[in-house]
């Protein structure tokens, strides 16, 4: 297996792109990324993404938007994985270029989600669930997770305030970023006064409804120098899933997959927890957030909602995490997320995040987290010396 | 419309008939074929009980397409005695009564209608245990 690199990045600001189709918001991402990188030549092109043919009526994405870029004749696929698309398509990526069957890799995520009203939106997400089981019960995406976090505030005697530095502590992060969505702060008082969604889950609980589309260029480490003053070397990429149904997990708050998925990362990386020095996680949801500190050993059961209160999670902390917004504050294009994340570590690890840069950061973590923690994808990024 | 899919449910969703195992006994539902405990294949019918008590809960304000006009409305994880946990809607009870513990029960009540020329779903609720205040026999003191 040849060893992997980020060699050019590009994003779109998160928004509602009125004036943008789904194509030519991911052919702007496409452009920049391939821009920064430099590259003549892409082999092939993987696109991330969750609700193309339910709210944008429009699939086979690989063809129409590879034509789009003008890279007409690349091999180019949609992948999916529900909010975990983005980071699912990157593994593929890596897989590619990893295991020598293409050079130069463009992976992007794209997410369209504002054209149509709020219920079908709504209906469109909670196909990430079992359709069957759960969906067909009236069980929205946000009840799920009003399920696991009233189920979390009861065993470990957690009030809903306890939540409130992690969606305080996105939109700090988020107003330094010029993509972000919601470029402002928050307080405790907003964070108490929210409107509630599906209880105990309230509007700054959870992640917004909206567009955008980010994209990497992958490469052979081996070429990366030649291309890219600032390559971000790929140290582990590593997926793995758990049930699609929350009645069905072993452990209801154990998240599983995404212990599985970093446990396995850690090993391939050869590292510890100790050793990430920034960690975009996958904040959909506060109550996510937690879950997945607890899953990736960065805190005990039933204590990974202290780190926001004993100010862990912050920029200068011992685990920062959502340092430029998450998906709460710079916002959640399902598919499109999972790229975002990698990007942002990529520009912490080039030392190119402005104001948000987390010092000294060589090694960052990225986990990208379907449905309510069925796909987990998780990335290990390191600056190359 | 979706006529097949209703009609492959009906046994989870009218009787809630599920699997066991037949190797460790483990209760399966909603039905999965295979164990999840030790992976033997589990095909044998096993009908709930449909008692159960609340194991998480929510109330939705902002429904998908499809459940609007019953918002808001209470959905749960309820452990059922037989062991699984189950997602449903909780019914004949407001959101602020309920609490995680609550013994609840079984009920068939009408899931979604699909406007006038679509299929009405019904299925699985589950409403608290109702305990009755008046002894056998006093149904005259009652009046
Ligand atoms: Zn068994």
């Amino acid at each position: 297996m040849r060893d992997v690199s980020i060699i050019g990045i590009g994003q779109t600001p998160v928004g509602e792109h009125w004036e943008k189709s789904l194509k030519e918001l991911a052919a702007d991402a496409i452009s920049s990324a391939i821009k920064d990188a430099q590259v003549e030549r892409v082999d092939s092109l993987y696109v991330g993404n969750m609700c193309s043919g339910t709210l944008n009526g429009q699939e086979h994405l690989g063809a129409l938007i590879s034509d789009w870029v003008g890279l007409r004749g690349v091999e180019a696929v949609k992948i999916e994985a529900a909010c975990g698309s983005g980071a699912a398509a990157l593994r593929l990526g890596y897989i590619a270029v990893a295991g020598e069957l293409a050079d130069f890799v463009v992976v992007a995520g794209v997410e369209k989600m504002t054209d149509r009203p709020g219920e079908q939106v709504t209906a469109a997400l909670a196909m990430a669930s079992d359709g069957d089981f759960e969906a067909q019960n009236g069980l929205s995406f946000v009840a799920l997770n009003a399920l696991l976090m009233r189920r979390y505030m009861h065993e470990y005697g957690v009030r809903h305030g306890d939540f409130a530095p992690f969606a305080i502590n996105a939109h700090k992060n988020a107003v330094s970023n010029p993509c972000a969505l919601f470029p402002h702060a928050v307080t405790a008082e907003d964070f108490r006064t929210a409107k509630m969604i599906a209880d105990p889950v309230n509007l700054l609980d959870s992640s917004p409804v909206c567009d955008g589309a980010a994209a990497v260029v992958l490469c052979p480490t081996a070429l990366a120098r030649s291309f890219n003053a600032r390559p971000v070397r790929i140290r582990a990429s590593s997926s793995a899933t758990d049930s699609i149904a929350l009645h069905d997990r072993r452990d209801l708050l154990g998240l599983e997959a995404a212990g599985l998925s970093a446990t396995k990362a850690y090993s391939q990386a050869k590292v510890t927890p100790r050793d990430i020095d920034l960690f975009e996680l996958h904040d959909a949801f506060t109550i996510m957030s937690v879950l997945s500190l607890e899953a990736c050993g960065f805190a005990e059961r039933g204590r990974g909602v202290r780190l926001g209160a004993e100010g862990d999670i912050a920029l200068g902390g011992r685990i920062p995490i959502t340092t430029m917004g998450g998906l709460k504050a710079r916002g959640h294009p399902v598919g499109a997320t999972g790229i975002y994340q990698v990007i942002e570590v990529a520009l912490q690890l080039r030392e190119q995040a402005g104001a948000n840069q987390v010092r000294d950061a060589r090694l960052g973590m990225a986990q990208n987290i379907g449905g309510s923690g069925a796909t987990v994808v998780t990335t290990i990024l390191e600056a190359v010396e | 419309m979706e006529i097949a899919r209703h009609w492959r449910l009906q046994r989870h969703r009218y009787s809630l008939v599920g699997e066991m195992c037949n190797r460790c006994g483990e209760k399966i539902f909603p039905a999965r074929d295979v164990c999840p405990q030790c992976n033997a294949p589990a095909k044998t019918p096993f009908t709930f009980s449909g008692k159960g008590e609340v194991y998480s809960y929510s109330t939705v304000h902002h429904p998908p397409e499809g459940f609007e006009h019953f918002a808001p409305y209470v959905v749960a994880l309820v452990r059922l005695v037989e062991g699984p946990l189950v997602a449903a809607q909780l019914t004949d009870v407001e959101g602020e009564k309920i609490e995680i513990g609550m013994p609840v029960e079984m009920v068939t009540r009408k899931l979604r209608d699909d406007g006038s020329k679509g299929t009405i779903v019904y299925g699985y609720k589950f409403r608290p245990v109702i305990v009755s205040r008046t002894p056998l026999g006093a149904k005259d003191a009652a009046l």
